[in-house]
């Protein structure tokens, strides 16, 4: 076919079944609109997730989303749109065929995801930290004692929970006794605790099935005399913030707020039942920033590769495809962002 | 065709095409990576082939195992039941997931699909071939992961020990992945959802190519009214594949981080909802069945004008119909769930709407009738397929009706009247075009003829089987046979050993196929490059095409007037009027 290329003098980039520069680029950047088409599609999805749970569950967003800083978040925001209006300037560029204002812009985008993900990196091992991290790394809850409960282990889901956990005990029980294994999966499940806790949220967990089985009706209790945190600050899990015990900021401006007319809901408005699902706003914010930072991830590597190829020089105004395509996925993913930043981080 | 020893390579006239010249993508490229790193669309759809094939052999031995254990009433392969459920249970989940996944849905538009699109455009290929072969390699990595749950699951079967090792293998949630069920499953799922997740992506780089090519490779001269009906099909294809798919995929990823991470968005202990579930996944799934319908009604299009000899009546509403059809399938999804607890306004809603996809597909039938009224009808083996379809899809259609109808639903849900009818949908419809679809296009991509006497055969063996199978089916239902058991009360004893027996006849049926397929290859004769006398691009060029299609861009007319083409008892195929060389050639090539 590159014979064919020099028979007709086409261009070095023009693929062989294109018979027009203007055709492979219309056709390129109709396929990005068209992806883009399923990566909306694929967040609303997400935020049709989100939506629903929220809507079930109005109190816990409240609560929760009080472990977020806004100030992070927003800064994280402006980060992107700034990175958005370089990416742009770096389209133009390319258009123009003003190559070092490209590389600039390029390197000011990339950079712009650089610190997008190192603000990321920092709210996510605060969260970690404090263990209300994605996944089973996710302790969000203490009793009395002042210990980490895991939420399988939450009372009002114990009925559920229990029984899911009985069933997968029961299906590799008598493999463990060929194996001479006594970690069974209901075990793993629970894992990152130490020995004794696991020895003691067994005893509580039994109770608590004992208390589930005498008691008809709905399990739970309706009073919170049997689940408080250590401490009563305006945010049970505020402790876990402060050493000291000192409420933070955001509480107090949250509470400012609450006085100026929105709702501020504290550990104490929440049920039992809602308390047991506090861990799942950590989950899905998870989800959603952690599926969002994947494309930052995934934006950044593209941009790092038309970087490079700016640099030697690969682009021009006859052809610059791929500085436009990355730049339309660039602005989806600042775009989502975007919605996600209110969604999380700003709920009354 | 015998006064000729060694019949050659033939052009569109008729003339026999230089030996140099008679370069063809079979033989362009030579060796295993020829093949691997290929860009041609046409060596992908081939490669798509002989996996979705394969593809379909797993979906059917698993299908022969679930009649089989419904020949009795009671437990046929384990004495103990507990053991034998959980088998039945495994096998028609896979047999539905690999079906579904990695049958059905890349059938038509990814084998056929690929190879025709480019040709009936008159393109050298796909607008993305890199894309192209990327998605093929997406099928490959999906197909993988069930692969592994199907391996993980007999040797978990062969050594119990393994389940301690490496947790448990199969898979027992039916292919829906319903949840609670699903999140609390012992049997591997999330490696099975991982591999839906990236079959997906397969489908869903097929689709932005598609309607990437459709919109910018047209030549001059195809508007979009001129396009054949098979790739108005393909395009509402592709754009249910692009807007449905990446809601499972983003579904299967919630219920992956359900099993692996406690994100509670289906878990009603987490404070989830499992009804939601069932809706974003019948948010995709029920646009899915469209995505195996649509391109088994282009195909069934072309089929039906061309052995007609008759151009095709109505064109404008089959395509629109198929637009229709795609945009109304969005919103139906409802239909599976008039059980599920939702509210009663919003079920009554779904049904209406159901109903309305009667008119879309009815007209489409009707137009099909038509065209066929008064031509001159050839009873070649993929006419045969396209008249079954025809039969079998109207029956499908119309006890979706039946489903449809809130009441009756209530009734039948989960019953065999349902398996009865998708079957009808799936394999009724969808195979069968799949089938015409082959036949007829079969002396396009491998340039080879196949014997017409077995192929018929074949046909009348699928048509009794799949019928035997499947009609009973819709008795037992209404008699209250539920779905998804492994045993049954006797009462229901001979449906099931008629369905069974079919079940045996249909697989004697596929294999005289593919017999037949394999028979051509070896020693089918060459054939011309239009045999059919069909219009179409894709017949305007060598049996099999070249590795760039054409050696002349040939000009688009109407793909449905066959009136340029005479029958030549020679070749034993049509050839162009030579008088109708038509200065536009010239104009396009110029
Ligand atoms: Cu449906």
């Amino acid at each position: 076919m590159s014979t064919a290329n020099a028979d007709h003098d086409h261009p070095a980039h023009l693929a062989h079944h294109f018979d027009t520069v203007e055709q492979q680029f219309d056709s390129a950047k109709l396929g990005m609109w068209v992806f883009l088409a399923t990566e909306i599609l694929m967040f609303g999805g997400l935020f049709c997730a989100y939506a629903v749970y929220r809507g079930n569950h109005p109190e816990v967003f409240l609560y929760a989303h009080h472990f977020l800083d806004t100030f992070w978040g927003a800064f994280n925001t402006v980060v992107l749109l700034v990175s958005s209006f370089t990416m742009a300037w770096g389209v133009r560029a390319a258009q123009l065929g003003q190559k070092n204002i490209l590389v600039l812009m390029l390197l000011l985008t990339f950079l712009g995801g650089v610190g997008f993900m190192v603000v990321k990196a920092v709210e996510y091992y605060g969260k970690w930290e404090h263990a209300t991290f994605a996944g089973p790394w996710n302790n969000a809850f203490f009793n009395e004692d002042g210990q980490f409960v895991h939420p399988d282990k939450l009372e009002d889901t114990v009925a559920y929970g229990a029984k899911k956990m009985d069933k997968k005990a029961h299906a590799v029980a008598h493999v463990d006794e060929e194996l001479g294994l006594h970690d069974t999966d209901a075990e793993r499940l629970v894992e990152k605790e130490t020995q004794e806790e696991h020895a003691e949220q067994h005893e509580a967990a039994e109770a608590q099935d004992a208390a589930v089985a005498a008691a008809p009706g709905p399990p739970l209790p309706t009073d919170h005399s049997d689940f408080k945190p250590a401490h009563n600050g305006p945010g049970g899990l505020s402790d876990m913030f402060m050493e000291d015990g000192a409420a933070p900021e955001a509480f107090v401006a949250a509470a400012a707020a609450s006085a100026a007319g929105h709702t501020f809901v504290t550990w104490e408005d929440l049920d039992n039942r809602q308390k047991g699902l506090v861990s799942q706003f950590f989950q899905i914010y998870f989800m959603m920033t952690g599926l969002h930072g994947l494309h930052v991830l995934i934006g950044m590597g593209l941009i790092g590769w038309i970087l490079f190829r700016a640099a030697m020089g690969a682009f021009s105004p006859a052809y610059f495809t791929p500085v436009d395509l990355v730049g339309l996925y660039w602005h989806l993913v600042d775009l989502i962002w975007i919605f996600l930043f209110p969604l999380l981080y700003l709920i009354h | 065709m015998s006064v000729i020893p060694k019949p050659a390579v033939t052009d569109i006239f008729g003339k026999p095409v230089d030996e140099q010249k008679a370069d063809n993508y079979l033989t362009h490229g030579r060796g295993i990576l020829s093949w691997l790193l290929t860009l041609d669309h046409k060596r992908i759809g081939i490669m798509y082939m002989v996996l979705v094939l394969a593809a379909f052999f797993l979906g059917g031995v698993f299908a022969i195992v679930l009649r089989t254990e419904l020949i009795t009433p009671n437990e046929t392969f384990f004495a103990d039941a507990t053991t034998n459920n959980d088998f039945y249970n495994q096998s028609f989940t896979l047999h539905g997931a690999v079906m579904v996944f990695m049958f059905i849905i890349p059938a038509i538009p990814a084998i056929l699909g690929n190879f025709m699109l480019p040709l009936m455009l008159g393109a050298k290929d796909v607008a993305f071939p890199r894309l192209n072969l990327l998605s093929l390699y997406c099928y490959l990595a999906g197909s993988a992961f069930f692969l592994w749950v199907l391996g993980k699951g007999v040797l978990n079967i062969l050594f119990p020990t393994l389940v301690g090792v490496w947790g448990g293998g199969g898979l027992d949630t039916g292919w829906t992945f319903y949840t609670p069920y699903s999140t609390d499953s012992t049997t591997a799922v999330t490696a099975a959802t991982a591999g839906a997740f990236v079959l997906g992506f397969s489908s869903i780089l097929t689709g932005v190519n598609f309607i990437a090519s459709i919109h910018m490779l047209r030549p001059k001269g195809m508007g979009w009214f001129r396009m054949p009906l098979f790739l108005w099909a393909l395009y509402a294809t592709s754009i249910i594949q692009i807007l449905a798919t990446p809601v499972l995929a983003i579904t299967l990823l919630l219920l992956i981080a359900e099993r692996t991470l406690n994100v509670g968005i289906f878990d009603p202990a987490l404070g989830g909802d499992p009804v939601l579930y069932q809706h974003f996944f019948w948010f995709y799934s029920h646009p899915a069945v469209y995505i195996m319908i649509l391109p088994a009604m282009g195909v069934i299009s072309e089929v039906i004008s061309v052995f007609s000899r008759k151009h095709i009546f109505g064109y404008g509403f089959i395509a629109m119909s198929s637009l229709a059809i795609a945009i109304l399938g969005f919103l139906v999804w409802g239909h599976h769930m008039f059980t599920s607890g939702q509210s009663a306004l919003l079920s009554a809603v779904f049904s209406l709407i159901t109903m309305t996809v009667a008119i879309p597909s009815a007209i489409k039938v009707f137009n099909w009738l038509t065209t066929m009224y008064r031509g001159s009808i050839l009873l070649a083996t993929p006419m045969l397929y396209a008249i079954g379809f025809i039969w079998l899809f109207t029956i499908g259609g119309l006890t979706g009706v039946f489903l449809g109808a809130l009441s009756v639903d209530l009734h039948v849900h989960d019953t065999y009247f349902v398996v009865a009818h998708f079957h009808y949908v799936m394999v009724g419809s969808t195979l069968f075009a799949f089938l015409a679809g082959m036949h007829y296009w079969w002396p396009k991509m491998f340039g080879k003829t196949y014997s017409e006497k077995w192929a018929k055969i074949g046909f009348w063996l699928i048509f009794a089987g799949f019928n035997l199978t499947f009609f009973i089916q819709f008795v037992a239902g209404s008699q209250g046979m539920p779905r998804r058991y492994a045993t049954y009360p006797d009462q229901f004893h001979i449906y099931h050993v008629i369905s069974t027996l079919g079940s045996y006849v249909l697989t004697v049926g596929l294999f005289v196929a593919l017999g037949v397929w394999i028979h051509s290859l070896i020693y089918g004769r060459q054939t011309p490059a239009n045999p059919w006398g069909a219009n179409a691009l894709e017949w305007h060029t060598t049996s099999p095409p070249p590795h760039h299609n054409f050696n002349k861009t040939p000009p688009a007319t109407d793909p449905y007037d066959y009136s340029h083409w005479t029958y030549d008892a020679e070749l034993d195929g049509y050839v162009l009027n030579e008088d109708n060389e038509p200065e536009e050639a010239e104009a396009a090539h110029a």
